[in-house]
């Protein structure tokens, strides 16, 4: 069984440097084709400051910390023991290259089905710009095989 | 870039079907380093085997990434104000991925219009492999 005293556990929080040519990697990798995403010109041209953050982009702020693996130690279990079983964003305000982003997260739920064989773990995250506001929470749901 | 307009959207009304064409070694290899999400499940098939599977998978969050262009194509992204998926199977080297949305209910509030579409991603065997929601405001 997991340890539900680590329900309400929060993490550090991490701070990501959005750069250009990140944003510019990220909408190749995943095929976006709106322009909006890597030509500056263009994004500028629509209004914006930089190039425009895409909606799953907030996926890399996970990973810019050296351990974004913490709470595995937390629980004591492997890597190779978690799937990812969900993921919800709500979006307050866009984001773009040169903003600085936070992410605040926690754990929020643990519950089991399968007569618990399967165990599940919820992290909530909020992310915030450089001026404090409010750009979007997420709800992530692991499973632990 | 020409976006839809969902004024008049209807449910049932569908939006373009995307097709990827394929999950490759290549593709999660770059997603890695994109997203910073180094989890050798995806690339690494030695500790792929050790967790049971016969070869690596790809991230979740890659083919979220790609249902999330059925969006993104066709849709400001400023009207997208919510975005979630579940992940029902892992999805595989080779696999063909079709995904695809389509309006499921007309949210009418005092101060906002938004619709509800409904996605999905499935392979070429008809497998599910994400089922997904997004919320859009249509003011």
């Amino acid at each position: 069984m997991l340890n539900r005293s680590l329900i309400n556990k929060k993490y550090p929080p991490v701070i990501f440097d959005v750069q250009k040519q990140r944003i510019i990697f990220f909408a190749k990798a995943t095929g976006q084709t709106d322009p909006v995403y890597f030509d500056e010109s263009k994004a500028k041209g629509k209004g914006f400051p930089s190039l425009l953050a895409p909606p799953t982009f907030l996926t890399a702020v996970v990973y810019e910390q050296d351990n974004p693996y913490e709470y595995l130690n937390d629980l004591s279990i492997d890597l190779g023991r978690i799937l990812h079983a969900g993921q919800t964003y709500k979006y307050h305000r866009p984001f773009f290259a040169g903003d600085v982003i936070t992410m605040n997260s926690q754990i929020v739920d643990m519950y089991d089905k399968k007569n618990g064989s399967l165990q599940f773990l919820e992290f909530e995250s909020i992310y915030t710009n450089q001026k404090k506001l409010l750009v979007a929470q997420s709800l992530s749901t692991l499973v632990v095989k | 870039m020409k976006k839809l307009n969902f004024k008049s959207a209807k449910v049932g009304d569908r939006l373009p079907n995307l097709i990827i064409n394929s999950v490759s070694r290549k593709s999660l290899a770059i997603y890695s380093k994109a997203s910073g999400d180094h989890n050798p499940i995806h690339i690494n098939l030695d500790f792929a085997k050790q967790t049971g599977l016969n070869d690596v998978i790809a991230h979740g969050m890659l083919i979220m990434g790609y249902l999330g262009r059925v969006l993104t194509d066709n849709i400001n992204q400023h009207n997208i104000l919510e975005y979630g998926v579940r992940f029902l199977s892992v999805a595989n080297i080779g696999d063909v991925l079709s995904c695809s949305g389509s309006v499921a209910d007309i949210i009418k509030s005092d101060s906002q219009r938004k619709i509800r579409i409904n996605l999905k991603v499935e392979n070429q065997h008809n497998e599910k492999k994400i089922t997904g929601y997004s919320i859009i405001n249509i003011s």
